[in-house]
């Protein structure tokens, strides 16, 4: 009762805060647009490199990557269905779940980086020196972009963790739960970007 | 109050989604594994353009949210395609 009478008096503007979260959202997708444009213009620029570039990415390793990024997106989907039930062990599960799907995938690229620089295809590596302009810019832009998603994943989880814990002592609760829904939207963000990153790197040919 | 205005979309929906989102996946994977020229470029991108719009609905609400904000994001697109055009325009005829 009491908790319900403190609230009422918080000035509190949920369509406010989503709306400065979407604002937030749209300069993410330019960031990661304008660099999907340089992309764009470096393939049209060194096809031939480019497509040469693109039989050494692991397919299979992205693939996974793909999927587990879609079942932790589907996972704070629910969340925030489940917090609006008032179900907040379920909310708990299924973050936690998410956190850890989030850490597969930075494993997964870690294992994936550690190849390539094993095979001596890093930024700046005498490798990709020899092999000229096209390879290195693929490279480049590789494990730049790549490196920039997996940024906003740690960025991602650490927001997903505060939300958790909130969850937990009921700072987030059934009325209250827009801090979730923004994590939420921001995990579907980083969710967004590897959609096209995953065809522009390992699939197209 | 808010309760009664708030859209909550159900497990099974939200599951549904996950499963056209792989499908369109493995969809992708398969096409471009199949030697189209340049035909793979536009099928792998018109399928991710897909995906991200079912994303954007369902998973981010946009179903559901006022409609300012659906205005908003179709905004953002044409900023980004107009982007596109002028850039290559650029690179194409130079």
């Amino acid at each position: 009762m009491e908790q319900t009478a403190t609230h009422s008096l918080e000035h509190r503007d949920d369509t406010a805060s989503k709306l400065g979260m979407w604002l937030f959202i749209f300069t993410e997708i330019l960031l990661f647009g304008g660099l999907f444009i340089v992309y764009s213009v470096y393939r049209y620029k060194y096809p031939v490199a480019f497509h040469l570039a693109n039989q050494e990415l692991d397919k299979t390793i992205g693939l996974i990557n793909t999927v587990i990024l879609l079942i932790s997106s589907m996972t704070v989907a629910m969340s925030v269905s489940a917090i609006k039930e008032g179900k907040k062990k379920l909310t708990i599960t299924l973050l936690g779940i998410t956190l850890l799907l989030a850490l597969i995938f930075l494993v997964n690229k870690y294992f994936e980086w550690g190849a390539k620089f094993h095979h001596g295809l890093y930024p700046g590596s005498g490798i990709l020196h020899d092999l000229g302009h096209g390879d290195t810019l693929f490279f480049g832009l590789y494990f730049f972009m790549t490196g920039l998603h997996a940024l906003h994943i740690i960025i991602g989880m650490t927001l997903l963790a505060v939300v958790l814990l909130k969850v937990k002592n009921e700072r987030i609760n059934s009325g209250d739960y827009v801090l979730l829904e923004n994590g939420g939207l921001y995990w579907h963000l980083v969710d967004l970007i590897w959609i096209f990153l995953f065809p522009l790197f390992y699939l197209i040919h | 109050m808010s309760e009664e205005k708030e859209h909550i979309v159900s497990y099974k929906n939200n599951f549904l989604v996950l499963i056209a989102l792989l499908c369109l996946t493995f969809l992708t994977v398969a096409i471009t594994s199949v030697e189209l020229g340049p035909w793979n470029v536009s099928a792998a991108m018109l399928i991710a353009s897909l995906k991200v719009g079912i994303v954007l609905y369902y998973f981010m609400h946009l179903k559901f949210e006022h409609v300012i904000l659906r205005i908003m994001v179709i905004m953002v697109v044409l900023v980004f395609t107009a982007l596109i055009v002028i850039t290559f325009f650029d690179y194409l005829y130079r």
